[in-house]
């Protein structure tokens, strides 16, 4: 599903993935950990299409198509999902009418019949129920004064209802309250299946307890540095990056 | 060469007989203020000297020929107006007349009366002088033109304590005509102390053809009274759109203000607020988009005589293509206005490199315990917002449409009557639908 060769990409002239390789197959669900400043998000970023990061070698394939030559949009049309580490607030813009544009561009990419107003409402009702999500915030503006919690809530639910086939969820976890993070780790098992793939960035075991994973990967330095079965979580745990052999917080 | 301070406008003077077919011609008070209009007004118009008029140049007006005040206008049909749907009392002015057959007046709500100009001068010519009859407004350049041209209008009165559930529409439609028309509609609205009305006025057009309209909105608000007034401005692509709204305050009273400025070549909006009485308050929101080579002016002047007022203001805009806009916000604070409390604010999204937006705020402050501030932005739609909505699956364009329509709803959603509000908001959808691709 996804296969990331070689990549190098930088910020701003500043190199952040040096030499990263990832493979994930449909049905699988991948955790990326490693310390504060190592290229997480630089990854996810880059697999989105965010402008200003820059790939200065190495491919990214995505269903064997060239995702790095694909537009932002088309890459979530096709089914590439970005949980954000920080939801962008958007004013003005209410929640609802947001969800079902997004939606409706996605079915009309896949040649479905866009969702009317009714069942549109009956298809958010039960997601967000699913994610305890009460009705007040869709009638706010798009993340606009929410609290940390239901803006990681709120994109589980625009993942629910955009079905990709590849999401990346980063720091998903952090900011959630204890109910809330089985919740969420529901909503993610929800949607996985023998035809999606997902990298679940996370600093924590916590998740990952809800969430087994097929793989645990550790990105220090721009790079995939080890790589391991769902055992490699605790073991970081037990003995955090130190015990690798990594410098703690290896940004510099 | 220095820019002129006014800038040579040969406006025809009435024809000896159409002098006398404006309304009220004879009232020796009347004919003085027009007289005093008329010479203010051979000046010409304000030029890019004069500090209020910096930025703002009326010379593609000035190149204009509009024929003679006070010649007869055709009846015209002036199509749908935007308001429509909200029904309720109207009054409709069709190429700067008021036109009976689309107005609505038989169906007036208790405790408000509403009377075209011409009516009120041959009926209560006295009440009528009390009214209008003052110098002209600050000897403003643009009020001396209405002053000597005004050919109608209306005068809106609240009963005290009456609260007028049904808004009153005043529309002034330029219907598709002959040639350069100009119009100076003169507008009187007198809320009784402790009285409540919502006014909507719209100015609209479906022509191309030149056309200059000058309104001049006098508003006095009572003790304790409450008018909410919301104005669409969406003439036409030839439209020239120069108004003086100015709106005086008593004790306890409120005025909100929702203006959208959607139309016209060059329009400008100037809004003079004075507080006269204690613990008044106003709320400023004003609203443009614009494209092409259109140039939008907001000008407004609070004047806080009187201690323990509040002014708010919020004026947020579109501009694309190459088109300009001004906010110019002028606040001053008497030396006795204590405890005075404004607030003034301007955000503009450039949707084009060469689209500009010219910003003056001024505080003149001589009071000592007040809190008085400004803020301007001026930027493209933010780059974190514009990713995160294509991350989403929606194409540049629904993204920045998206978050153009959020920008300027925000504006909109504080207007309290929801049909208008309705109209307000699908007005803005539609222009941006109409962006090119
Ligand atoms: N615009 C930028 N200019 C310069 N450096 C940047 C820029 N954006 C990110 N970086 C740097 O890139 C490095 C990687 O950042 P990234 O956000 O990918 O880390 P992360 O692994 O997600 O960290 P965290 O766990 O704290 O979320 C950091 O050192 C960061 O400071
Ligand atoms: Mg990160």
């Amino acid at each position: 599903m996804l296969k990331i060769d070689n990549l190098h990409a930088s910020v701003d002239g500043k190199p952040i993935l040096n030499g990263l390789d990832l493979e994930v197959h449909a049905g699988e669900v991948h955790a990326v950990m490693g310390p504060n400043g190592s290229g997480k998000s630089t990854l996810a970023y880059v697999i989105a299409g965010r402008e200003g990061y820059e790939v200065t070698d190495g491919s990214v394939t995505y269903r064997s198509e060239d995702l790095l030559a694909m537009s932002v949009e088309d890459r979530a049309k096709s089914g590439v999902f970005l949980a954000f580490q920080y939801p962008v607030e958007i004013p003005g813009v209410g929640s609802a009418t947001f969800l079902k544009t997004a939606v409706n561009a996605a079915r009309k990419h896949r040649g479905e019949k866009e969702y009317d107003a009714m069942e549109f409402l009956r298809l958010v009702k039960e997601k967000r129920a699913a994610l305890g999500i009460d009705d007040g915030m869709m009638r706010r503006a798009l993340n606009v004064g929410f609290s940390g919690g239901e803006k990681k809530r709120n994109e589980m639910l625009q993942m629910a209802l955009l079905e990709p086939a590849l999401a990346v969820l980063d720091e998903t976890d952090s900011g959630l309250d204890i109910d809330a993070l089985k919740v969420v780790a529901d909503g993610i098992n929800a949607l996985r299946g023998p035809e999606r793939a997902m990298l679940v960035i996370t600093h924590y075991q916590r998740l990952l307890d809800h969430v087994v994973p097929d793989r645990v990967h550790v990105l220090a330095q721009g790079r995939i540095v080890r790589s391991g079965g769902s055992g490699l979580a605790h073991e970081l745990e037990r003995s955090g990056y130190a015990g690798l052999g990594l410098e703690p917080s290896a940004a510099a | 060469m220095p820019a002129p301070r006014t800038i040579p406008f040969d406006y025809p003077a009435p024809k000896a007989g159409a002098a006398a077919a404006l309304p009220g011609a004879g009232l020796p008070w009347l004919d003085a203020l027009r007289a005093e209009g008329r010479q203010l007004s051979a000046d010409g118009l304000p030029g890019t000297r004069m500090e209020a008029w910096k930025y703002t140049s009326l010379a593609p007006l000035a190149a204009l020929a509009f024929p003679p005040p006070g010649e007869p206008v055709a009846e015209a049909e002036p199509g749908a107006g935007a308001f429509d749907t909200i029904g309720g009392p109207a009054l409709a002015f069709v190429n700067g007349r008021l036109d009976a057959r689309h107005s609505r007046l038989d169906t007036l709500p208790a405790g408000l009366r509403v009377r075209g100009l011409a009516q009120a001068l041959s009926d209560d010519p006295a009440q009528v002088e009390g009214l209008i009859g003052d110098t002209v407004p600050n000897g403003d350049p643009m009020a001396a033109f209405n002053a000597a041209f005004a050919a109608d209008g209306c005068i809106v009165e609240t009963a005290p304590g009456a609260v007028v559930d049904e808004p009153l529409r005043l529309r002034f439609a330029a219907a598709p005509g002959s040639g350069p028309l100009a119009w100076h509609p003169r507008v009187v609205v007198r809320l009784g102390a402790g009285s409540r009305l919502a006014l909507i006025e719209s100015h609209e057009g479906l022509a191309g053809e030149a056309t200059w309209s000058n309104p001049l909105v006098d508003v006095g608000i009572g003790a304790g009274a409450a008018l909410s007034h919301v104005k669409l401005q969406a003439e036409g692509a030839g439209a020239y759109h120069t108004a003086l709204t100015r709106t005086a305050l008593a004790a306890d009273a409120r005025y909100e203000s929702h203006l959208l400025a959607l139309g016209a070549r060059l329009a400008r909006h100037e809004i003079h607020i004075r507080f006269d009485g204690e613990g008044a308050r106003c709320l400023l929101h004003g609203g443009y988009m614009a494209r092409g080579s259109q140039h939008v002016d907001n000008t407004t002047v609070i004047d806080h005589r009187v201690p323990h007022c509040e002014s708010r203001e919020v004026y947020k805009g579109v501009l694309d293509d190459t088109a300009r806009g001004v906010f110019q916000g002028r606040i001053v604070v008497h030396r006795d206005a204590q405890k005075t409390d404004g607030h003034q604010l301007n955000r503009t999204l450039l949707l084009s490199p060469k689209a500009e937006i010219d910003t003056k705020p001024e505080l003149e402050i001589y009071a000592d315990d007040v809190k008085c501030s400004h803020g301007a932005t001026a930027g493209e739609p933010e780059a974190d917002q514009l990713f995160y909505l294509r991350s989403r699956g929606l194409d540049l364009r629904t993204a920045r449409a998206l978050i153009v329509e959020g920008f300027m709803n925000e504006l909109l959603e504080a207007v309290g009557h929801e049909g208008a509000r309705a109209v307000l908001l699908a007005q803005v959808a539609a222009w941006i639908g109409e962006a090119r691709p």
